[in-house]
């Protein structure tokens, strides 16, 4: 039996519109849900103390320390990594095997999964070069799990600046590298900014990659060699150890908290570079 | 040769070296994680790794197939769940809601991207694993919950790639279709959807990565236990978690068959890696 046309499109947009309805109801659940257990615990006192025993008492701060530190190590190292790629692939080169490789490479990378990441930082920098479980070895650990995003995001924002902008560079003498470091990258920027910042989220978020690099010392770090506990790796061991609910419901909600600002700050970035650009 | 010219040709190499960073990272993520793993396959023998059923590890039985199937369990529950649910989503927000929910929704859907797999984890151990239990049996940790929670996870993946490749469907498609007499769903089901196919594609084998390729999320709701699970009610391991959870403690060759695990994981995802960059190249070409 054939369905009327019209009767079918009924059905279809029902069904698409419950379907929209589940996904974002799911959404908005787990973010009420952590909001709404997690905000009560937020406090000066949670945010400004170490925790004590175990993480049943006290604050955070030793994990949003670690936190930062892990993700400027992180920045430092994939930052000048991911432009530097990008600007080879964009200024320096046309498209041939060599750039099918570095591309294929970075996809890949991307591709790769965090725990395969955190394996791989254990023996090479906790193991081989004897850093040890430390800021350092999961700062590094993190640079290369987050360089393909920022060699793509600097990609796009590099080739989005218009080619006359080159040509009238190039027309008043200037070299490539005179035309890159006054002319294209001052442009590119705001597309630059939009993916560290994106890699900012992912770092703080992970947690895989993290535990069998950084550890998971509950200290405060005091040097680069300093074993130390992330926040999301806190919050991990307190759900999944079952240390205490609420006190993982907090760092859940500034974790949560954090990386929605992270991401904002990121969408309104290109929200006004697409305008910008246009 | 000026001095000018030699400082750009110095700088051109620097540039080229710093574009290698990205696949040399990768090979020695690969060397080092075969030169770690491969050496105890080939003492126990392939076949036992792969088809091997019993993981004890202190004992020498390194059997890696409960968790080959776990993993390929929790990630083909990821897709049935989140893959209707994420490209009725897009559809939705691309074709038939007003533009305005469209402006709302898209952004908070994106923004949920970024919310840590450990929190999707945690949500499905208050809530989901009680749900389960009490209303459909067993023990709650189970591959159900890791599928719900694993499609969830990926939903926002699939739901703005989709919305990315509909969006790029030109315009001219549409209303030809209508033009013809076509209702918006036919145009949907007939033009924007084979013409967005291989960018639909590509975010559902994304999806499919991040949900093969997620850990502690799945370590939360999956149950952990090292057999082929017998229902979706009946817990489950996956390839991930074996590493995750054993990792802490292991040494000696039950390390070595960790990193064995990784070797399998890294295949698996490779092969994913190759097929989706080989459909976005060929929606390029088009």
């Amino acid at each position: 039996m054939r369905i009327k046309p019209r009767i079918e499109q009924k059905i279809a947009q029902s069904v698409l519109m419950f379907f929209t309805f589940i996904a974002v109801l799911v959404l908005v659940f787990i973010l009420a849900v952590i909001l709404k257990n997690g905000l009560p615990q937020l406090s000066l006192e949670f945010l400004s103390r170490n925790p004590a025993d175990m993480g049943r008492e006290g604050g955070i701060l030793s994990t949003i320390v670690a936190t930062i530190y892990l993700t400027i190590i992180a920045l430092l190292v994939a930052t000048p990594l991911g432009v530097g790629t990008a600007i080879y692939l964009t200024e320096y080169t046309v498209e041939n095997r060599i750039t099918r490789i570095i591309r294929f490479g970075a996809e890949c990378l991307a591709g790769i999964p965090s725990i395969i990441f955190g394996l791989f930082g254990f023996i090479l920098f906790v193991n081989r070069l004897k850093f040890g479980w430390s800021i350092l070895s999961g700062g590094l650990t993190l640079a290369f799990m987050v360089l393909p995003t920022i060699i793509r995001t600097s990609e796009e924002a590099i080739k989005a600046v218009p080619a006359s902008y080159r040509l009238v560079s190039f027309s008043l003498g200037s070299t490539r590298w005179q035309t890159v470091t006054k002319v294209v990258l001052p442009s590119a920027i705001p597309g630059i900014i939009t993916g560290i910042i994106l890699s900012i989220g992912r770092s703080i978020g992970e947690t895989a990659a993290v535990i069998f690099t950084a550890g998971s010392a509950l200290r405060m770090p005091t040097s680069l060699f300093s074993s130390s506990r992330s926040m999301a790796v806190h919050f991990y061991i307190l759900a999944r150890e079952g240390i205490s609910m609420s006190k993982a419901y907090g760092t859940a909600a500034v974790l949560v908290i954090a990386i929605l600002i992270v991401n904002l700050i990121t969408y309104y970035l290109m929200e006004r570079y697409i305008k910008h650009r246009s | 040769m000026t001095k000018i010219e030699r400082n750009e040709r110095l700088i051109r190499l620097c540039l080229l070296v710093v574009a290698f960073s990205a696949i040399s990272v990768l090979a020695v993520i690969t060397i080092f994680i075969f030169e770690q793993g491969t050496p105890i396959m080939f003492k126990y023998g392939f076949k036992n790794f792969l088809l091997g059923q019993d993981w004890y590890p202190s004992e020498k039985s390194f059997g890696l197939f409960p968790m080959i199937v776990g993993s390929l369990m929790v990630t083909l529950g990821a897709l049935i769940i989140g893959v209707p649910l994420g490209l009725a989503s897009a559809i939705f927000l691309t074709e038939f809601s007003n533009r305005r929910l469209a402006r709302i929704l898209k952004p908070f859907i994106e923004l949920l991207a970024g919310i840590p797999s450990v929190v999707y984890g945690f949500i499905g151990l208050m809530f989901l694993i009680p749900f389960i239990r009490e209303n459909l049996g067993g023990p709650g940790l189970s591959v159900l919950a890791s599928s719900i929670i694993l499609g969830v996870m990926i939903l926002p993946t699939v739901t703005s790639i989709a919305i990315d490749s509909i969006r790029a469907v030109p315009d001219s498609f549409r209303e030809g279709s209508i033009a013809l007499g076509a209702t918006k769903w036919q145009t949907v089901k007939m033009v924007i959807l084979p013409a967005a196919r291989s960018g639909i594609v590509a975010g559902v084998v994304l999806g499919m990565g991040r949900a093969i390729g997620e850990t502690m999320a799945v370590i939360m709701v999956a149950g952990n236990a090292a057999a082929i699970p017998d229902s979706i009610l009946a817990p489950v391991r996956t390839l991930t978690s074996n590493i995750a959870l054993e990792m802490a403690y292991a040494s000696g060759e039950h390390r070595q068959a960790l990193f064995a695990t990784g070797v399998i994981l890294f295949v698996i995802i490779m092969i994913l890696n190759t097929i989706a960059n080989l459909t976005s190249a060929r929606q390029k070409k088009r």
